[in-house]
């Protein structure tokens, strides 16, 4: 268990050292996601709330995978074989999910700042909204990164990735969507625990079977 | 068993039974549903063999993933087609149904909702089946994509029309459906079993049809 810690600490700083010094998927993504939601701003102005939302988590959606694409797509064959018989599948998808999911944690708050300051702030629980997007951007490049994986497997681009993952993304991001209308409104509305219940547990679902069944992709 | 020839005389006979006993059969008047309930025996009949189906295929991917025998690839992809011509027929079903009782043939219910999904996802996967060459990668990505689809999508489907709300029966203004009497004992022991019988049946035959052409190949 030690060991395997270790092996995952030791390829997420790897993944980590590499962003550090090429500095491409950061500002990649950066330059996307302010590029897109000035867009946004030039074609819509300040839009009302509903609006904003929707926006605001299909912009997510994309950003998603963009930076999650890159993440298998970018090591070589060999260089997989390698990691994979020095540190074992479970750890490597585990390094992989982290990496990721840290990611897009900084990319939700990076996007959710700029979606303020250009389509200005119907937000009326800002904090709220803060949390929940930061649990969106995670549960999203959960998904992404396995579909990257099965993707990366059928030596196929990021194209498919995007085909596979949106149908299967859809009763995610609906939850999210709904559980966010809590920030618009003053009114408290029910079952917004059990939403966010529901999608941690997915979150949870998710890390088990890409546990479970990234070591069979991997078999050759 | 599947080789035997009394399930197919069975399947036959149960949807005669749906048929007539469907269509003749006596009803409870039911406000806004009328006579249409008894669209019961084909719409909720096609969805539940589509659950079915699907969940076939998943048993199929999982001991494909453990076995690596070939058929059951070809079983857990047969499964998953017959799944998506039940699901096609149900919301076709579903949305006649609706068109005369809700009053619109589509209303983004959020079970309309998650069944459009499940079909879409059912399509990326023979998608992304389809992308690739290699028998044994297609078979083994297909198999962990159709085990993670299935985990992704049914709790989902499952819970979230239940949070939010539906026009279906049981849902706001609408009477639920009670399946009991008459409609009970033409759904449970003929509409049902009939259906997934049928759905086997054509399931089988387009196995046999694959295995025999994969042999002629060899």
């Amino acid at each position: 268990m030690r060991g395997s810690t270790r092996h995952i600490w030791t390829l997420f700083k790897k993944d980590l050292l590499l962003e550090v010094r090429q500095q491409y998927t950061f500002y990649g993504v950066l330059l996307y996601v302010a590029s897109t939601i000035f867009v946004l701003y030039l074609s819509m102005g300040e839009p009302e709330g509903v609006v904003w939302k929707g926006l605001f988590w299909m912009i997510q959606l994309f950003i998603c995978v963009n930076a999650v694409a890159k993440s298998f797509l970018q090591e070589g064959r060999g260089r997989l074989l390698y990691f994979y018989s020095i540190a074992g599948a479970r750890d490597f998808i585990l390094s992989k999910l982290l990496f990721n999911a840290l990611l897009m944690l900084l990319m939700s708050l990076v996007s959710l700042f700029l979606f303020m300051l250009m389509l200005g702030n119907p937000l009326s629980h800002p904090l709220s909204f803060v949390l929940l997007s930061c649990l969106g951007g995670v549960s999203l490049s959960l998904v992404f990164t396995f579909l990257a994986a099965i993707a990366a497997r059928a030596q196929q681009s990021a194209a498919l990735m995007a085909i596979l993952g949106f149908p299967l993304i859809i009763p995610q991001l609906l939850l999210l969507n709904k559980a966010s209308t809590i920030a618009f409104e003053d009114v408290l509305q029910g079952g917004l625990s059990s939403m966010i219940a529901l999608i941690a547990a997915l979150d949870l679902m998710i890390i088990a079977l890409a546990v479970v069944l990234f070591p069979f992709l991997w078999k050759d | 068993m599947l080789r035997q020839n009394w399930w197919k005389i069975l399947c036959v006979v149960l949807l005669i039974y749906t048929f007539v006993a469907g269509f003749l059969g006596p009803v409870p008047a039911r406000p806004i549903l009328n006579e249409t309930i008894r669209n019961y025996y084909f719409h909720i009949a096609m969805w539940f063999s589509m659950m079915i189906f699907f969940i076939i295929s998943l048993v199929y991917s999982i001991k494909y993933l453990r076995g690596n025998d070939h058929i059951f690839d070809i079983y857990a992809l047969e499964y998953a087609k017959i799944g998506i011509v039940f699901g096609v027929l149900g919301l076709a079903t579903g949305s006649a149904w609706a068109g005369f009782t809700w009053g619109a043939f589509w209303s983004n219910d959020p079970k309309q909702l998650g069944a459009v999904v499940a079909l879409l996802i059912y399509l990326a996967y023979l998608v992304l089946r389809n992308s690739m060459t290699d028998v044994d990668k297609r078979a083994r990505i297909g198999a962990v994509y159709n085990i993670f689809a299935f985990a992704m999508l049914f709790p989902t489907i499952w819970i979230i029309p239940r949070m939010v709300e539906s026009l279906h029966p049981g849902g706001s203004g609408n009477p639920a459906i009670n399946a009991d009497g008459h409609i009970a004992m033409v759904f449970w022991p003929g509409a049902l079993p009939g259906w997934t019988l049928l759905g086997v049946w054509i399931t089988t035959l387009r196995i046999r049809l694959q295995l025999l052409s994969e042999q002629r190949l060899h």
